[in-house]
């Protein structure tokens, strides 16, 4: 049933399509139910997903000729993406440059479109055409404030750097099929075998420049702050949750099925402690909590290639519970920020102050979120980052571990610093009740739900993210 | 009743304590008067005891009433309680003592129910010591004696004077005095603390009988402490930790700088405890732990402790000497007088088992007891002068006898005791050390002549300067004539000292007892 | 049904942090109504956490003792009474596992009791009262789940949510002053140390075979000598920053003084403990030849806290300056006693640990007291407060002779025996190092119990000097009608205080031989030292 297997994606397709009709036929008022119908679709086809492209046990993965792969690692990343996409169509609600524009949300299916296929590519070629099919469109919701010169700005960056490193990669590619006479990712790691080192070497450095853009990964993260800081922040959220887990999604599958463990291991390891610690010092100086989450972005995934550097089954578990941990934990925080933005007009950080006064459950709610992302307990990001600071020590990278856990904590104390803002700092005004748009509500409480129980009922998360491990190894 | 006499005595002060604070607030009246009624229990019980002594059961280490329950089995220790001759003849002072000084402090106005309750648990503290068998227990009672007297000088004693120290500061006379009690006994204890944990940690047990045993039972050479110390050694310096906290609390020369200060400072009653029965525990110290435990390293240590006590005898009475404010006179005179006791314990320590260390010792303890008696006398009245005319300053007294002739009387009956006057009590001990360690120490014993010559000069020169001469009419327009409370609290002190002067032998019976016992202990 | 039936230690554990989650619930202004809460809820748990100290099998623990000794090898729910467990994460071998033996029940004793009289002791805050008692009982049920739990990972769960609470309550609540400071350098330290342990924790688990976080079988792990002597710095100094450990322990005094009374009291009353618990559980427990290998020098590090800490205090102006730099000394101590791997040194750590807990909780309730009314704490500025709170100043009093290690107080009880530990504990000088004049000192760790022991002394002096300050003497003119006695429910709470320190000095088998069996199972695991 090698339909069924890219159902989603036909969906989406299908969907995109409505969508576009829909937005044609819809009256200039009433625009903003675009939103909602874009998650009841993107909700829908995520169900459709579970109940009927889960791949089944003991199946060939290489379906559509190996164009594509239909294991559970793939399987799982489309939903991590397909609920990504869903709830930033909410987030986005009241945001006026997108939510009432019907591009948008066309956009954000079809980006999520490449993204499902990057997720269960196998075949370089297909790999290319899926990664453009993501990027493409996110070249444009970055960019979609056209009266906001720093979104453009974001947007244009975002087209150029993302172009070039598409080039590189691309060329890494083509070394790969020259070298190898085959395109297929899983008959690459055979015909290499007879390959000298030296152009493996080579094409393994061009891949990566490649993923590195789209995972933020030193040293290819510098367009990341601006283009977070330009973009709309639902676009935002967007872009550092499901963008940056399809990134992870292509190089895990690529690097643990085409290249030796040996080749890439350390580079890997080096790139994750200089990644991590980039991010983590240039964060502590942001003023603006966007930025901040920019960095901080980074720095996660400095630890999300920690737990690929392991390149164990364990690793790359560890790597899918610590990404879907993200998405709901990065999610939630740029939620709050677009909750707050609503409310101050303002991403500064000191305009923060005082808001735990104004709504203590949204404090509360940011209070988790936050320290999720700082690895505490009970929230999911402790138990992510135990589980990525396993997976390197299991994997003998101890030292890898300790720059780590060090990162962790002067992580931690940024986003207490936020946290210092927010219930600490007064301003005036500061006891005005705030209102929040109740879709918002719901999405933040959603996640921050999610985030708990992450972090607390770990065992089905895990059992997914661990068979889904298990399939590609 | 024979095992559990002993805890009765022990803890009925405490009980008393606990009761006194539950007390209403203001009724000072009742607080003084259950106070000196719950007093008087122990003393009752210390009777009963005393009374019973020559028949009651002995246990194999020689000790009477005892009682042995578990305390702290973690570490070995056990709440064991014993009582000998020498005891008990520090309960009896001690007794008897607390409810002459309860009787003595019922001019006091400030937080009453605190005070009283504060002397209670003294009581308990110090009956602790004399009757702990245990070392652990003792050192609890040991260092808990110090936190009401800490507090009974700090609070109400006299509230005039100050004192400039190193940087300007001032602080009243009685907070540097209390302090300075406090630090200096709790350094000084220090070394006692860490030799039993020493003791704790070799023996597994605090049991003092077993360890003076086992203790004596080890060669010189042989290893204990993970086998890196001679036994030896560390008998050497477990002596010296025990011999400091001891001779602190004695004092003696030169630990004995705190004793004016806290003497002084202190109120009438506590000066009379402190003098009284606190400096008994450092001697009683020598005697029960001392001696049994380190015989050898006392004895060589023998000829520096006589020569201590010595110095203690001749400087004190210098001191003495040199003061103008009575109740430091007074205060001096303790180190003077309890120079002998120490010179007596050196004497017996230097030739264990002679007849001349014998009568060393029996003087010895006498003459704590004694000094009990006297000193306590002597500050109760210098407090009942302090107490109308506000000043100790002797200047400023003189010629009191024809105001106040009973007081003079009793003043000077107290005085001869303090002084050796054949007759009377002092002279009796006094005569006893000196017999002993005669024949020991004859330099010392020659040397310590001249202090005694002081005494009599330094007692003089206090009632010459309060009672004789022409009057001085700086305060004695306040001048009254003791009191009948007063004089009930001195006359059973007076009683005594005359009785122990014309027949020492009821006391003396039984401190012989004893000290032939802790010679033929130590073998 | 019986009590050991009864999930008693998972309701211990959840209580405060459901009731936290619930005063969220309670409208904003109805600061009296979340405190009813907050101080119901404290009760219950207090007296939860009593029935757990009453009904602990002392006879039973004793006889698993033996059996262990013998080499059986009896599992979790044997070893540790109240067992409860339930699957929590098995493909990873993590489960919530709780349970108390003789070293953690009186600790979970402890935690109640400060929790209770914490809340009384918050009764004087007026801001935000309802989120105060939120964060407050959240850091109760990570306090409560530490000592409880049996399992490496929850271990690490719990102690986490221990530390986080603490920055905001000391942030938001905290001496205006110093609050940001101190509560972003409590956290770091903290959080880094335990990072450090966990990096450690997790490298114990790959090494047992990566299926299990149970620590009992991880103490039968048999981790090769190496192994350990490599680990056991990282996990033993990691928790022990929490303790207050030299040279990290600066955290410590800066969080004291900042935090809010309550949770000054948590701090230092129970939350170093933690960190004291965690060292002996994860590190000597699971790393026992690492143990014996780096501890003996590690006690030098311990006895700079208790000297060096005690004259610190000394010098301080500020009164709760002198009482954090006092709980540096005496938690030195609690380390000590663990480092000396022996009976008596580890039995007086447990022992210390309680007594110090209850201690200082009374000090900082105190301190609390005072400074709301007069709001200064400069030594220098106050004076003669027994006139307006006579029994305070008793309380006080009570506390300062336990910090001075008072016989017939509990931290006679405590220190005594980690003092003889520390004189029993095996040499470990290679050779002379003293000259031969002092022949006594070498070859031997005698001298250190002697130079721990002059911390006494001076823990005297600013003790005393303490009460006369602020006690007696004069009154300052300023604060005349500032100042007013307590409330009865104070009293109460110092009271109670009070109360388990007089007891356990007079009537030490309360609390000692419970811990005794706890110190038998770790010298099981060392091997019958």
């Amino acid at each position: 049933m090698e339909i069924l297997a890219i159902l989603p994606e036909i969906s989406l397709v299908v969907f995109a399509a409505i969508l576009i009709i829909i937005d044609l036929r819809l009256p200039k008022g009433r625009k903003e139910l675009l939103a909602y119908i874009t998650f009841a679709g993107l909700a829908l086809i995520f169900v459709l997903a579970i109940l009927f492209s889960r791949p089944a046990d003991g199946g060939d993965p290489a379906i559509w000729f190996g164009m594509l792969r239909h294991d559970l690692l793939g399987f799982t990343f489309r939903l991590v993406f397909l609920a990504g996409a869903a709830l930033t169509s909410l987030l986005a609600v009241e945001w006026d440059s997108i939510s009432k524009r019907g591009e948008f949300y066309i956009l954000l299916v079809f980006s999520t479109l490449g993204m499902n296929l990057m997720a269960s590519a196998g075949n370089l070629v297909m790999l290319f055409l899926a990664i453009e099919t993501a990027s493409i469109p996110l070249y444009a919701m970055a960019g979609s404030m056209k009266e906001d010169d720093k979104s453009t700005e974001a947007g244009f960056k975002y087209l150029l750097f993302g172009a070039m490193t598409s080039a590189v990669m691309l060329y890494g590619f083509s070394l790969m099929y020259g070298f190898s006479g085959t395109a297929n990712i899983y008959a690459l790691a055979e015909a290499f075998t007879s390959v000298p080192s030296t152009p493996l070497f080579a094409s393994l450095v061009l891949v990566l420049v490649g993923f590195g853009f789209k995972i933020s990964m030193f040293p290819l993260q510098f367009w990341a702050p601006d283009v977070y800081e330009g973009a709309p922040t639902p676009v935002t959220g967007f872009l550092s949750t499901a963008s940056k887990a399809a990134g992870f999604a292509v190089l895990a599958r690529v690097l643990l099925a085409v290249f030796p463990l040996a080749d890439w291991q350390i580079i890997l390891a080096v790139l994750s402690a200089v990644t991590m610690t980039l991010g983590n010092l240039v964060a502590l100086w942001q003023k603006n909590i966007k930025r901040m989450l920019a960095y901080s972005s980074i720095a996660h995934a400095g630890y999300i290639l920690m737990a690929l550097a392991a390149g164990t089954e364990f690793g790359v578990n560890s790597m899918l519970y610590y990404i879907i941990t993200y998405l709901l934990t990065n999610l939630a925080a740029f939620g709050f920020v677009i909750v707050y933005y609503h409310q101050a007009g303002s991403d500064e950080i000191e305009s923060y102050a005082g808001m735990s006064r104004r709504n203590a459950w949204l404090a509360f709610g940011m209070l988790f979120t936050f320290l999720s992302l700082g690895g505490i307990p009970p929230l999911g990001g402790f138990f992510a980052k135990v589980l990525v600071f396993s997976a390197a020590i299991d994997a003998g990278l101890v030292w890898l571990a300790v720059i780590g856990v060090l990162n962790a904590v002067i992580g931690l104390y940024y986003y207490l610093n936020v946290l210092k803002v927010v219930y600490l700092k007064r301003q005036p005004g500061d006891e005005i009740p705030m209102r929040i748009n109740p879709v918002h509500g719901i999405v933040l409480v959603v996640c921050v739900i999610g985030v708990v129980l992450m972090g607390t009922l770990m065992a089905p998360w895990f059992r997914l993210t661990a068979e889904a491990a298990r399939s590609i190894f | 009743m024979e095992n559990s006499l002993l805890t009765i005595i022990l803890f009925a002060p405490t009980i008393a304590a606990l009761i006194t604070l539950l007390l209403p607030k203001d009724s000072r009246k009742l607080v003084r008067w259950w106070a000196l009624a719950a007093s008087l229990v122990p003393l009752a019980f210390a009777l009963v005891a005393w009374f019973g002594f020559e028949s009651a059961v002995v246990d194999p280490n020689g000790y009477k009433y005892v009682i042995i329950a578990p305390w702290y089995e973690a570490i070995g220790s056990s709440y064991h309680l014993g009582m000998d001759g020498l005891s008990l003849t520090m309960v009896l002072l001690t007794t008897l003592l607390i409810p002459l000084a309860i009787l003595a402090s019922f001019g006091i106005d400030d937080k009453v129910r605190m005070y009283m309750a504060l002397f209670l648990f003294l009581e308990t503290g110090m009956l602790g010591v004399f009757l702990s068998l245990d070392l652990l227990l003792f050192f609890v009672f040991w260092e808990i004696g110090l936190v009401p007297m800490y507090f009974l000088i700090n609070q109400w004693g006299s509230p005039k004077g100050e004192r400039e120290l190193w940087g300007g500061l001032k602080i009243a006379n009685r907070t540097y005095a209390s302090f300075k009690f406090m630090i200096y006994t709790m350094a000084g204890s220090l070394g006692l603390l860490l030799a039993i944990q020493m003791l704790g940690v070799v023996f597994k047990t605090f049991d003092l009988p077993y360890i003076i045993q086992q203790w004596n039972a080890l060669a010189p050479n042989d290893l204990i402490l993970g086998g890196f110390t001679t036994v030896g050694t560390a008998k050497t310096v477990a002596f010296w930790a025990f011999t400091i906290a001891f001779a602190l609390k004695v004092p003696v020369w030169p630990f004995h700088t705190w004793l004016p200060d806290a003497h002084t400072e202190a109120p009438t009653a506590g000066s009379m405890i402190l003098a009284g029965v606190l400096l008994k525990l450092g001697a009683f110290g020598f005697l029960r732990f001392v001696l049994p435990l380190y015989p050898e390293q006392a004895q060589a240590g023998a000829n520096i402790l006589a020569g201590l006590a010595t110095a203690a005898i001749v400087f004190g009475a210098f001191a003495a000497f040199g003061q103008r404010d009575f109740k430091r006179l007074v205060a001096y005179s303790s180190v003077n007088h309890m120079g002998f006791v120490l010179l007596g314990i050196a004497a017996a320590a230097q030739e264990m088992g002679t007849q001349s260390a014998t009568i060393a010792l029996n003087g010895a303890v006498l003459q704590m007891f004694n000094h009990g008696l006297s000193a306590a006398g002597m500050f109760f009245l210098v407090g009942v002068v302090y107490d109308r005319i506000h000043t100790r300053n002797l200047d400023e007294m003189g010629g009191y006898f024809p105001l106040i002739p009973v007081y003079g009387g009793v003043l000077i009956f107290t005085s001869m005791a303090s002084l050796g006057l054949p007759g009377l009590n002092g002279f009796v001990s006094e005569f006893l050390v000196v017999r002993g360690a005669w024949d020991i120490f004859p330099v010392w014993t020659a040397l310590s002549m001249l202090g005694l010559l002081f005494t009599g000069a330094y007692i003089l020169k206090g009632i010459a300067k309060s009672l004789h001469g022409p009057l001085n009419q700086t305060h004695s327009q306040h001048l009254g004539e003791i009191s009948k409370r007063e004089l009930a609290v001195i006359a059973p002190l007076m009683v005594l000292m005359l009785w122990l002067g014309v027949w020492p032998g009821w006391l003396l019976g039984v401190i012989d007892k004893a000290m032939i016992a802790l010679q033929s202990a130590i073998g | 049904m019986s009590i050991q039936d009864f999930p008693i230690i998972s309701v211990i554990v959840f209580l405060p942090a459901a009731v936290g989650l619930l005063l969220m619930l309670v409208p904003k202004d109805r600061d009296k109504l979340a405190y009813n809460i907050a101080l119901a809820a404290g009760l219950v748990t207090f007296l939860l956490s009593i029935v757990v100290y009453v009904s602990f099998d002392q006879p039973l623990a004793i006889s698993v003792n033996e059996r262990l000794a013998s080499g059986e090898l009896l599992p979790a729910s044997e070893i540790y009474q109240f067992y409860d467990e339930f699957d929590w994460l098995p493909a990873l071998g993590i489960s919530f596992k709780v349970g108390v033996d003789g070293m953690s029940t009186p600790l979970v004793l402890l935690t109640g009791l400060v929790m209770f009289t914490g809340v009384i002791i918050s009764q004087r805050i007026e801001e935000r009262k309802r989120e105060f008692f939120v964060f407050l009982f959240i850091l109760a049920s990570g306090v409560f789940g530490v000592f409880v739990s049996l399992d490496m990972f929850a271990l690490f769960f719990f102690y986490e949510i221990a530390v986080f609470p603490m920055y905001l309550l000391i942030a938001i609540w905290g001496w205006k002053q110093t609050r940001e400071y101190a509560a972003m350098k409590l956290t770091l330290y903290l959080v880094i140390g335990s990072v450090v342990a966990l990096v450690g924790a997790l490298a114990m688990f790959f090494a047992a075979g990566g299926t299990t976080f149970d620590m009992v079988t991880l103490e039968r792990a048999n981790f090769p000598r190496d192994f350990q002597i490599l680990w056991f710095p990282f996990v033993f100094i990691g928790f022990a920053i929490l303790g207050g450990i030299f040279p990290f322990h600066n955290w410590s005094p800066d969080g004291h003084v900042a935090a809010p009374t309550a949770v000054s009291m948590f701090h230092a009353g129970v939350l170093m403990k933690l960190g004291a618990f965690a060292a002996l559980r994860i590190g000597i427990m699971l790393l026992p030849e690492g143990a014996k290998f780096h501890l003996p020098w590690m006690i030098l590090l311990t006895l700079v806290n208790v000297v060096y800490g005690a004259y610190i205090a000394m010098v301080q102006t500020d009164f709760k300056y002198v009482i954090g730099f006092s709980s540096v000394s005496h938690m030195g101590l609690v380390v000590m006693g663990f480092a000396t791997l022996n009976h008596d040194g580890m039995v007086g750590a447990g022992v210390q640990m309680v007594s110090h807990g209850v201690m200082t909780a009374l000090f900082f309730a105190v301190v609390g007291m005072i400074y709301d009314q007069v709001h200064t704490r400069q030594l220098d500025e106050l004076g003669g407060m027994v006139k307006y709170v006579p029994h305070v100043t008793l309380a006080f009093i009570v506390g300062g002779l336990v910090s001075m290690g008072m016989p017939g107080f509990s931290g006679f009880i405590a220190e005594f025996p980690i003092f003889m530990g520390v004189w029993g504990e095996k040499p470990f000088w290679n050779g002379p190092v003293f000259p031969e004049w002092l022949n006594f000192l070498n070859g031997d760790n005698n001298w250190i119990a002697i130079v721990a022991a002059v911390s006494i002394v001076i823990t005297a002096a600013y003790i005393i000097r303490l009460i006369r300050k602020v006690f007696f003497g004069e009154f300052p003119k300023q604060f005349e009608g500032h100042m007013h006695d307590v409330n009865p429910s104070e009293k109460l709470a110092l009271g109670l205080l009070v109360l388990v320190l007089v007891g356990i000095g007079i009537f030490p088998s309360v609390i000692v031989p419970m811990v005794e069996t706890g110190v038998e199972r770790v010298l099981i695991l060392l091997g019958g030292m």
